[in-house]
């Protein structure tokens, strides 16, 4: 270290007296405005902590004046939001679900909250596009267990099936291997016939006018002598190509055996009447809707 | 004594230097001196366009059309558009300002590349500004002798008068800078007439306030200040000029060595080499920096030329040629003491790829500017689920499509699509009366977004995913956009 003061012989400024290894800082001082600016921007620090949260404390930390919080702020910016919200869902309460769907405005409200309130509340079990899964229905296609229009939907929606609530829908897929009502081979013969309805391939030398008997005997009071389904039911149409828990025969065999009884909650109480409806209406424009 | 801080220091002043150095730059405060020239009414000229554009250009009107604004140059944030003469930029649009900064850029580089510091002499709103309020400032505290002298001397009534009306004036153009600031952001003249009545937005008073204080406190305040310490240009523009570009320049060749007028007549008809300067320090007076431009070209210079005028005043008072101060550069005044001929080279590599980068930046945004389309359409697949089997085993996807209708009318479109085979398209919530071909009502000046779903039947031989282009046709016009994405077959 030289000496404060000192001047650098080459370039002929005076130093702040910092010498690395020969290298010397030289002093360029910034001027007096800047300097009392910085200081300023200090004092304004110093405002801060006084005013915001800043110091921990042992069990808590300094409130400070304005006694702010990020978490006060985003309950008010959420109030504020159902504040807003409140006014346009009052036209989507008013309107009939039919006419939702023909106003544009209408309809991309719904389409908005519905899709917030599917991520939510549905996308669990029927997946966040809507896509389902083995046991729980596609959404986006056009075949419906309970009815696929507006008012069906939004049936299923508020009471669900098999819910316990008491205008749920009900109907049960016996279990007509477990409770002995078919025997094993018998329900490989109806399986065979189950399948050949929609075309799919059938083992050789299945007895099909067996089968078509032991259809029309057990099956047809649900899923009707064609096997085109009932959805006051809910029995499925077994003649698409849309398999809820699959086509392959062992699924199917194991199906007859042991019945199938998928529940969908009831969603009344839980979502308010207005949500349902905005529910309703996106559930029907995912594509599917009749 | 406390040593000069950016200066050469002498032997003497090195063996005297003590501890008492201040801890910042002491204040040199500066008293540009009242000088006329050539460059001076190039400058009053520049600031009289610059300041007129600025405060005049919000009341020029421009049809566009009914339900359109009519101002020429118009921020509409409410309304997010922004509107220049014929070009209505929308929020989308952005990437237009980007061209427009890299054509700044490069604008800046070529000037910097010609004739230096252009920018920061005649046009940047520090100097104009600054200038004008040093204008007012020699107006009522008089020229830089009497204001060095009233400083120095104890404050009277006159001078607190006239200082008081300098600094009311001073604050009128900064509140009348404010004032222009705020009508470039709503329609002026209803905007005038609601300031006026005190019926505007608040917001527009406080950002006539914020712009009054910070026109007063650069312009008045700080001064060279913010052209020495707070701007980066000078530091950027040292690092891109080069040994051809001219600056404003002391020909230290034909001026040194500078002596008194009297004694270089002396020197002269003994026939010895005199220099020209004859150290008068006009040059120094009359900057606006407070710098002394025979130091050679450095950051505080910002090349306004008015030391040229003041030196050529002198040069023509004393019988010497003028311009010993001038645009000029080192390799010239090297040229000349080696009796050389000058040269300039304004066309070379650099000045040529600059003025190159220039056009075709300009070709490019006049090209998108002219063939901006009014009908704009994006296509966005939906991402789960993929596809969709329906009971029939044919397959259907989803798409989000958004319309930009950005004529100043509602339009009726119908969308067609070019996709797999036997495909049908449906778009929710529109019964269309010709469903192979759905049309729909586009409103004006907005963007419109629908869902809608393409169905075709299951094609096991089908490729994976097949292209599908969406097409809108303006029925009135004939205007087409298309899209293309892709359908998936499962």
């Amino acid at each position: 270290m030289s000496e404060h003061g000192d001047i650098d012989h080459v370039s002929g400024h005076a130093t702040t007296g910092h010498e690395w290894d020969g290298i010397k800082e030289l002093n360029t001082p910034l001027p007096r405005w800047w300097i009392l600016t910085f200081y300023a921007t200090i004092i304004w620090a110093i405002g801060y902590w006084v005013v915001y949260p800043a110091w921990p404390l042992v069990t808590g930390y300094t409130s400070g004046l304005f006694h702010y919080s990020t978490r006060a702020s985003v309950a008010d910016e959420l109030a504020n939001l159902e504040a807003l919200r409140g006014e346009k869902m009052k036209a989507l309460g008013t309107a009939s679900l039919a006419d939702i769907e023909k106003d544009p405005t209408l309809l991309a409200l719904a389409r908005a909250r519905g899709k917030t309130v599917f991520g939510d509340n549905c996308a669990p079990c029927h997946g966040s596009g809507a896509a389902g899964a083995k046991g729980y229905p596609n959404l986006n296609d056009d075949d419906w267990l309970w009815g696929g229009s507006l008012d069906q939907i939004m049936q299923t929606i508020e009471f669900g099936a098999r819910s316990g609530h008491t205008k749920a829908h009900e109907g049960q897929m016996l279990a007509f291997g477990r409770d002995e009502i078919l025997k094993r081979d018998e329900i490989v013969t109806v399986t065979n016939y189950v399948r050949s309805l929609s075309d799919l391939s059938t083992a050789p030398g299945y007895d099909a006018a067996a089968g078509k008997k032991i259809f029309a005997e057990n099956c047809a009071s649900c899923h009707g002598e064609a096997g085109k389904g009932n959805q006051e039911m809910g029995a499925p149409n077994l003649t698409d190509k849309i398999w809820l828990y699959g086509s392959d025969e062992a699924t199917l065999v194991e199906t007859i055996t042991n019945g199938r009884a998928g529940v969908m909650p009831a969603w009344s109480g839980r979502l308010d009447p207005v949500t349902i409806k905005a529910l309703t209406v996106y559930v029907h424009s995912l594509g599917g809707g009749k | 004594m406390s040593l000069p801080m950016n200066k050469n220091v002498t032997p003497n002043e090195l063996l005297s230097a003590d501890d008492d150095m201040p801890l910042y730059e002491p204040h040199k405060k500066v008293y540009p001196q009242r000088v006329s020239g050539t460059f001076r009414r190039i400058k009053w000229g520049l600031m009289a366009f610059c300041l007129g554009v600025y405060y005049l250009l919000p009341f020029v009107r421009w049809n566009r059309g009914l339900g359109a604004p009519d101002q020429a140059v118009l921020i509409d944030f409410p309304n997010e558009r922004f509107y220049f003469f014929f070009i209505e930029l929308w929020p989308q649009e952005v990437y237009y300002f980007t061209g427009l900064l890299i054509l700044a850029a490069f604008t800046l580089f070529l000037m910097n590349a010609l004739g230096g510091r252009i920018w920061c002499g005649y046009f940047c709103p520090q100097t104009v500004w600054t200038d004008l309020f040093y204008a007012v400032e020699r107006w009522t505290e008089g020229d830089r002798r009497e204001r060095i002298k009233a400083d120095a001397g104890p404050m009277t009534a006159n001078r607190l008068a006239l200082r008081s009306l300098k600094h009311v004036i001073w604050l009128m153009i900064a509140w009348w800078t404010g004032g222009a600031w705020v009508l470039y952001f709503s329609d002026a003249p209803t905007l005038v007439k609601d300031l006026a009545t005190f019926q505007a937005p608040a917001l527009a008073y406080i950002w006539i306030g914020i712009l009054t204080a910070s026109t007063y406190l650069l312009a008045g305040h700080a001064r060279e200040q913010v052209c020495l310490y707070m701007c980066p240009w000078p530091r950027i523009q040292a690092a891109l000029t080069d040994e051809w570009a001219l600056n404003v320049t002391y020909k230290y060749d034909r001026g040194e060595p500078r002596c008194s007028m009297k004694k270089a007549i002396d020197l002269r008809s003994l026939g010895e080499k005199v220099g020209d300067c004859v150290d008068c320090n006009q040059c120094v007076a009359v900057c606006p920096t407070g710098i002394d431009i025979r130091d050679g070209a450095q950051l505080g210079c910002i090349q306004c030329g008015l030391c040229i005028d003041a030196c050529d005043t002198v040069m023509k008072k004393i019988g010497r040629p003028t311009r010993l101060i001038g645009y000029d550069n080192d390799i010239n005044v090297q040229r000349r003491i080696a009796g050389k001929e000058e040269i300039f080279k304004p066309v070379r590599a650099r000045t040529i790829v600059y003025a190159a980068l220039i056009a075709v930046v300009c070709s490019v945004m006049l090209y998108a500017l002219l063939t901006r389309s009014l009908l704009d359409l994006n296509v966005l697949h939906d991402r789960n689920p993929v596809a969709v089997r329906l009971s029939d085993g044919s397959i259907r996807n989803g798409y989000t499509l958004r319309f930009l209708n950005k004529r100043g009318f509602d339009r009726v479109i119908a969308i067609d699509i070019d996709g797999p085979a036997n495909a049908q398209i449906h778009v929710i919530g529109v019964d269309s009366v010709t469903p192979d071909r759905p049309m729909i009502i586009l409103a004006r000046d907005t963007t419109t977004e629908l869902r809608v779903l393409v169905t075709a039947p299951f094609d096991e031989k089908a490729e994976k995913t097949t292209p599908v282009k969406f097409r809108v046709t303006d029925i009135g016009l004939g205007e087409v956009a298309s899209a293309v994405d892709h359908f998936v077959m499962p």
